[in-house]
């Protein structure tokens, strides 16, 4: 016990340090990727809520796509496809180079990519609960149809959306362990690097499974939080 | 389309001619990019059919399918074994039963699957003295049995609480209706409540399918040639991109089609519910 208390320690004889510098890798990871799939996922979710055919049929494609691979592959397909498209885009400028793409912000496109597909799924639920009327009445007040949708709409919009989207947010979380197959040093990959090293890895491993169970323990009740502010103005009525 | 108001005898106006909006226009550019990309993409792999590439590693696609099938299938029909217990347990009234089952579902499924492999695989070289005492070395040094290990772990959580989620969606009147009639609690429970909880749970179960699919492909990572663990190898030996496309294209088709035939099969099964 004392032993694996040593390992887990900050400074040189633990891992403690190293370990927190994965977490804080898996976190931003996460919160980096966030704003990206929530404003790409409203967007497709306006397009397949929209009246025109066309726009509805591109966006339900993207969807189909995103949501029908592996994650672990979507990644591949982002690390290597832009890397291998990047030096044949520069390949035909007429400069040779090797061009690493940064496993940070491959994995930010490809989760992003995976994140908006469900989001717009999320978002597009709750449009169906706004009724008519809604718009009828933005109108009415001579907004326009930009105003309608963000003055009217998207406050009861995000409060309709906020349960699926939370489970998202989790998922994203866990999500990210698969971006350290590309070598990004998250928490993951750290745990794998002190297991290998002390050869304890049932040690690391546990320790690694538990910092998620807290990280989705401490989401969940943000989560709960932020709903409670959302239907704060249900309780009144 | 152009009925007449019974009232007034007129005929219906005309209906206002489309416009070119910007959301047409919008939408009329994002399809004719997938068109293109699509044609390209179909036009690529039409010239890489008989690419040496192809002619050396479609064996081993196919053979990578079987075991991502075989992966699946038996994690599935093990989690499903192993989810009634922990269902029950779940929703037992004693709390020695149901915490170890709620800490159970919430560990599994509150914690990454490559974190819970890389746990079982490698994590059980920890325990190696006691588990060769035991006879179970063999077991856990296999890769193999490590996945399926892992994953019918993990299902079986996920799964337990779509059996949960389903059974309790069933009203209290069934129970009550079967009590009245004089049946026993377990008859009632497999004759009554369960034909109509799993109506209910087709959809969850066809979900959890689809995401078990998608997620074997972290088998790849500890040595398992699934598909995806062929199409790194592939890759890896011949640094030819299309090792992914073709993988991508294999793993759209599967997911697709099995999602088109659950809801062909959900839709001939619940007919009875339509209105």
């Amino acid at each position: 016990m004392n032993e694996a208390l040593t390992l887990l320690s900050f400074g040189d004889q633990g891992w403690g340090d190293t370990i927190a510098f994965g977490v804080l890798v898996t976190v931003s990871l996460a919160i980096a990727t966030l704003p990206f799939g929530l404003i790409l996922g409203f967007l497709i979710a306006l397009a397949k809520n929209s009246s025109e055919p066309s726009l509805k049929l591109a966006a339900n494609i993207y969807t189909t796509i995103f949501r029908g691979l592996p994650e672990l592959l979507t990644l591949f397909l982002v690390y290597f496809g832009v890397q291998i498209g990047l030096q044949q885009g520069l390949k035909l400028l007429g400069f040779e180079t090797y061009i690493e793409v940064n496993s940070f912000v491959a994995g930010m496109v490809a989760l992003a990519l995976v994140f908006s597909s469900y989001a717009s799924e999320a978002f597009l639920s709750a449009f169906k609960g706004i009724p008519q009327g809604q718009y009828e009445g933005g109108y009415a007040l001579g907004l326009s149809k930009y105003q309608t949708l963000t003055l009217v709409v998207l406050p009861q919009l995000i409060r309709l959306a906020l349960p699926a989207l939370g489970n998202l947010w989790l998922i994203l979380l866990k999500e990210t362990s698969l971006v350290s197959v590309i070598g990004l040093s998250d928490l993951i990959r750290e745990s794998g690097i002190a297991a290998r090293v002390t050869k304890e890895p049932f040690l690391f491993f546990g320790i690694a499974c538990l910092i998620y169970l807290v990280l989705a323990i401490i989401s969940s009740t943000g989560l709960a939080r932020i709903e409670r502010w959302s239907k704060r103005g249900d309780v009144s009525r | 389309m152009t009925a007449a108001n019974p009232e007034t005898s007129l005929p219906r106006p005309p209906s206002p001619p489309r416009t070119w909006s910007n959301t047409r226009i919008l939408g009329h550019v994002l399809m004719a990019l997938w068109i293109i990309s699509g044609v390209s993409l179909v036009f690529y792999l039409g010239s890489n059919v008989a690419s040496p590439f192809v002619q050396k590693y479609w064996p081993k696609y196919i053979e990578g399918f079987l075991v991502t099938l075989q992966i699946v299938g038996v994690s599935l029909l093990l989690g499903a074994l192993l989810s009634v217990p922990i269902a029950m347990a779940r929703g037992s009234r004693w709390k020695i039963f149901s915490w170890p089952a709620y800490g159970y579902v919430y560990f599994f499924r509150g914690t990454p699957l490559l974190a819970q492999t890389f746990l079982i695989y490698y994590g059980a070289g920890t325990f190696r003295p006691e588990l060769e005492a035991v006879g179970l070395w063999g077991f856990f040094r296999d890769a193999w049995f490590c996945v399926i290990f892992a994953f019918s772990l993990n299902t079986a959580a996920y799964q337990a609480e779509i059996l949960r989620g389903a059974v309790l969606n069933v009203s209290r009147g069934q129970w009550e209706g079967a009590a009245a009639l004089g049946i026993s609690k377990p008859v009632t429970f497999f004759k009554v409540i369960l034909p109509q909880a799993l109506m209910v749970a087709l959809r969850p179960y066809g979900n959890e399918i689809i995401l078990m699919i998608k997620g074997s492909a972290i088998a790849s990572i500890i040595t398992i040639y699934d598909l995806m663990g062929e199409t790194r190898r592939a890759y890896s030996r011949s640094y030819d991109f299309q090792a992914y496309i073709w993988a991508a294209v294999a793993y759209l088709l599967i997911v697709e089609t099995l999602r088109r035939v659950w809801d062909k099969i959900e839709a001939r099964l619940t007919r009875h519910l339509k209105r």
